[in-house]
């Protein structure tokens, strides 16, 4: 199983979308046998006399020659080059201590950063409960969780709220090629980073936020049915205190594109072009 | 229970063959289950079953706490188990005790021999019971509402961990006690079974029963855990049910 369920083989470079995007979903609980068929047990199962069982709740999800589980509920498993929402526990000399929602802490040294700090001046940069977006450099299989501050985007993040989702909806929050976190940006002007772990940053006015909150809520609760990204959209057009906030358009067309998603998203400014600024990110796999 | 105020034994079982509260022996009370009612927890449950109240959360795998306790091929599994002070008609003194103690350790050791603890090593899965109202047998109603936490935590493990207690009352072997028949029945025997693999991670007496006596026991405690284990499915599959529904965006 790996160091952890979501550890599956990549989505990307399968043959387009999704096999079971149109199929039945079938929820499958730990200890449940299943339809192996001369599959591989993958993530989220395990094997015992040649029959293959669930190991975690979730839904069932064949990928030859694997058949494997895909998480529903849980906390955050790190995987190398996520982008993810940290908050300092504690500081040390050298290094920081990241709250990542993960199963551990996560240290993020002061070479990591894009800062100059002498040793003992970290605290200069961080304190207890300031909030960071980094990201996920190395795994050991100790469960240890190396992190960096080094990349586009990454940075201490100034201001805002962070609203905590649980990790297994964030794909939905992304949307298809960012489109999802598009559609929010783009009615409410508030600024929203996403990180895989399930944390969202925002930042704006208090009214944008808390509509991007209340969004935020809708995705979480039904999050599964299909026409997600215009219910949203026009929750937040309805609204809006302007009556019709945002531009129409444009945005849309570019989500169509099969553009990898960005982990950071901003309201189109006039300095800045909206197109996505992505270039050295992994495409996170929105439809996982 | 107000009504056996005086000291003399109730009548367990009737000519009939009918339990104090009119159930068969091998009948279970009623069971209802409530998958993740709690917010802030990982995971969580809550569990009515007959009289019994009990509601568990799930935390973690999270950073050990006391450090000293961390392991570094697995995950500790730690177990509370509490009782609220106003569970009981006398008020129960608040706090560890040697009884919830125990609970706590078997409780702990069942779940240590089904979840996967070496996928997340140096770790702590936290699992918490509050007792809210007791009726005999909540050792295994914590068991249960802990074991549905821990799936709704999406914790991997071998299987859910149905239990059950079976007893002797009345001269008769039968399925689940209620408090009347733990206080003055003749013998009590909590077990909770892997229903994948039939072992037993849990089995503990109290009182008396000859070897036949507990081997009808114990294969009637089996078929009660595996009446649980379907109301415990069921449950998971309430609360997870959107998320199967055709036609989600994957």
């Amino acid at each position: 199983m790996g160091n952890g369920h979501r550890s599956g083989p990549r989505r990307r470079g399968h043959g387009g979308s999704a096999p079971h995007r149109s199929g039945e979903r079938i929820l499958v609980l730990p200890g449940e046998e299943l339809p192996s068929q001369g599959l591989k047990p993958g993530s989220g199962t395990y094997r015992v006399g040649g029959k293959v069982y669930a190991s975690i709740l979730g839904l069932l999800s064949p990928r030859p020659p694997f058949v494997q589980v895909v998480p529903l509920s849980g906390r955050y498993i790190p995987k190398p080059s996520d982008v993810v929402i940290g908050t300092v526990t504690d500081v040390q000399g050298t290094f920081w201590l990241l709250d990542i929602a993960a199963p551990r802490w996560a240290p993020l040294h002061m070479t990591g950063t894009p800062w100059k700090i002498e040793v003992g001046e970290t605290e200069q940069y961080l304190r207890v409960g300031d909030s960071v977006l980094v990201r996920v450099e190395n795994l050991d299989p100790t469960g240890r969780i190396g992190v960096t501050m080094l990349g586009e985007g990454l940075g201490k993040l100034e201001g805002g709220a962070i609203v905590q989702i649980t990790p297994a909806k964030v794909p939905r929050v992304v949307g298809r090629g960012g489109s999802m976190i598009q559609t929010i940006t783009r009615r409410t002007g508030a600024q929203v980073a996403v990180g895989q772990n399930g944390r969202v940053w925002v930042s704006g006015d208090p009214e944008a936020i808390l509509r991007v909150r209340e969004a935020l809520k809708m995705i979480a609760d039904e999050g599964q049915r299909s026409g997600l990204t215009e219910r949203v959209d026009s929750y937040l057009k309805a609204t809006s205190p302007s009556g019709d906030a945002g531009i129409e358009e444009p945005a849309r067309e570019s989500a169509r594109r099969d553009a990898p998603d960005p982990p950071f998203a901003r309201p189109p400014t006039d300095d800045e072009p909206t197109d996505l600024d992505d270039a050295d990110e992994r495409p996170n796999d929105a439809s996982e | 229970m107000g009504s056996v105020g005086a000291k003399e034994v109730p009548v367990l079982l009737s000519p009939e063959g009918l339990r104090i509260d009119g159930r068969r022996v091998n009948e279970l009370r009623p069971i209802r289950i409530t998958a993740g009612p709690l917010k802030h927890a990982d995971g969580s449950a809550f569990v009515e079953w007959g009289q019994n109240k009990v509601m568990a959360a799930v935390y973690g795998p999270r950073e050990v706490h006391p450090r000293h306790l961390q392991q570094n091929t697995k995950a500790v599994i730690q177990c509370k188990y509490n009782m609220a002070a106003f569970s009981v008609d006398e008020r129960k003194r608040p706090g560890l005790d040697r009884r919830s103690q125990e609970i706590s350790k078997v409780i702990a050791e069942a779940f240590d021999s089904v979840v996967f603890a070496e996928e997340f090593p140096r770790t702590s899965i936290d699992v918490y019971i509050e007792v809210l109202q007791a009726n005999a047998g909540t050792r295994c109603a914590g068991l249960v509402a802990a074991s549905v936490a821990l799936a709704d935590a999406g914790i991997p493990m071998a299987d859910l961990l149905p239990a059950v207690a079976v007893g002797k009352a009345g001269g008769a072997i039968i399925l689940d006690l209620k408090k009347e028949e733990d206080n003055f029945g003749e013998a009590d025997l909590p077990m909770a079974l892997v229903p994948q693999s039939g072992r037993l991670v849990l089995l503990q007496m109290e009182g008396h029963m000859t070897r036949e006596e507990l081997s009808t026991a114990l294969d009637l405690g089996v078929q009660g855990c595996r009446q649980v284990y379907e109301v415990m499915k069921q449950a998971l599959r309430d609360r997870y049910a959107v998320a199967a529904e055709p036609g989600a965006v994957a």
